[in-house]
């Protein structure tokens, strides 16, 4: 009987726990885009960022994006030679990066690289109280801090998805043309013929866009709202991970639903 | 403020996210090929229009002169309509037949444009008087075996 109590007990503190988190995860994104005029003024701060969480990602995009690009070359090929239509490999590399793999897997990718490396040390800097030394002396530790990490986050994520996809295409490319022998004519031209630049260039931009605040903003918020402790550290950059992945597929359904809604 | 070695990193990525960014645009999308910049809209009406989709382009003598933008279906016809935009370069006259191909034998379906000789010229919320349906293969097939069975003397 008690067993039972303490369950329910326990589910209802997670649930109260859950929503609070939430309520405060909303004000903190508020107070965060209202610091940001302020943070943006001093622009080294986000361009600090940008190279933390931008440049250093790029050796994982490029060689993930080239890797996923020669995996849809081949298993493309597999499948379109049984239907006679390996020229179409061009259309299925390109179409499947542009829409979903490019921005879903570049940015599951800097949830991981980037954001987590942003929860620690936001984390750390409140385990070490630096965010409360930075309030007695009347520094803002959300304008100098967290929005520079946020907007870092949220401009490097539809660059580095961008490059995703195109270096998936030229993988693709090197895989068909250069080692399978598909007709490189066909494979160029079929691409340009499917792929829209409004429909499917720049609707993957925007969705990378989105993931980039969804990312950026759980990196940031995690680590502010951590237990200062060194435990509390490892599980906020644990959940920094498992909530990004998460909200990346989640989003990317929502915003696919939207977007193609059953056209072509 | 001066300039750092960071600044120098991040203008590097930068650049070349934008010209991933131009790479997909010019070389993956069709940018400039089919996006025109100026249209105007005309309609036409077919009793079938087959598989034909949203987007699909509108060709003349094979090359893309606009894209399809809407179909709907008149309820006073039973018709199917739709709605086309064509690039503004392109005019057409007004006896213009409306046929819908389809590219090669499992391609999709676009719709072909015959230049007729009138001296008037389609101009924007026009209407395609003369059109052709899609071939439907199902039907073509049934007139085939009507036909054979018809040839045969019955017995």
């Amino acid at each position: 009987m008690t067993a039972l109590l303490d369950l329910v007990r326990r589910i209802g503190a997670g649930v109260v726990e859950a929503v609070w988190r939430i309520g405060f995860a909303t004000r903190f994104f508020g107070l965060l885009l209202a610091y940001s005029g302020q943070s943006l003024a001093r622009l080294h701060l986000t361009i600090r960022e940008i190279y933390f969480s931008g440049v250093l990602s790029l050796l994982i995009i490029v060689v993930s994006g080239l890797f996923v690009g020669m995996v849809l070359g081949l298993q493309g090929y597999e499948t379109l030679q049984r239907y006679g239509s390996s020229e179409a490999l061009g259309v299925l590399v390109a179409l499947s990066l542009t829409r979903e793999l490019g921005p879903v897997v570049a940015a599951l990718l800097f949830a991981s690289r980037a954001g987590s490396a942003v929860t620690a040390e936001i984390g750390l800097m409140k385990t070490t109280e630096q965010l409360k030394a930075m309030d007695m002396m009347a520094v803002n530790p959300l304008a100098r801090v967290v929005a520079p990490r946020f907007w870092g986050g949220v401009i490097s994520m539809p660059l580095l998805a961008a490059l995703f996809s195109a270096m998936g295409v030229f993988g693709g490319w090197l895989i068909g043309v250069v080692f399978i022998g598909v007709d490189e004519g066909a494979f160029w031209s079929q691409m340009q013929a499917a792929v829209d630049f409004r429909f499917d260039v720049l609707n993957g931009v925007i969705k990378s866009f989105v993931f980039g605040v969804a990312v950026a903003l759980i990196a940031v918020f995690e680590g502010y709202d951590c237990t200062p402790t060194a435990e509390g550290v490892s599980r906020a950059i644990t959940r920094t991970v498992v909530s990004s992945a998460l909200a990346i597929l989640a989003l990317d359904f929502v915003l696919t639903s939207f977007m193609f809604r059953g056209q072509s | 403020m001066s300039r750092t070695s960071l600044d120098l990193w991040v203008g590097f990525f930068v650049i070349i996210g934008m010209g991933a960014l131009l790479f997909l645009a010019m070389k993956v999308g069709n940018v400039g090929t089919s996006n025109f910049d100026e249209t105007y809209v005309i309609k036409a009406q077919f009793d079938n229009i087959g598989g034909l989709k949203v987007r699909a382009p509108v060709k003349s003598a094979g090359v893309v002169v606009g894209r399809v933008t809407n179909i709907g279906f008149d309820t006073e016809s039973y018709r199917a309509e739709v709605t086309f935009s064509l690039g503004a370069g392109y005019r057409f006259p007004k006896d213009t037949i409306a046929t819908i191909l389809t590219s090669g034998l499992l391609g999709e379906q676009y719709v072909g444009l015959d230049a007729g000789g009138d001296s008037e010229m389609l101009t924007n919320g026009d209407a395609v008087q003369l059109t052709q349906s899609a071939v439907v293969l199902e039907k073509l097939i049934g007139q085939f075996m009507f036909d054979k069975a018809a040839e045969t003397p019955a017995n």
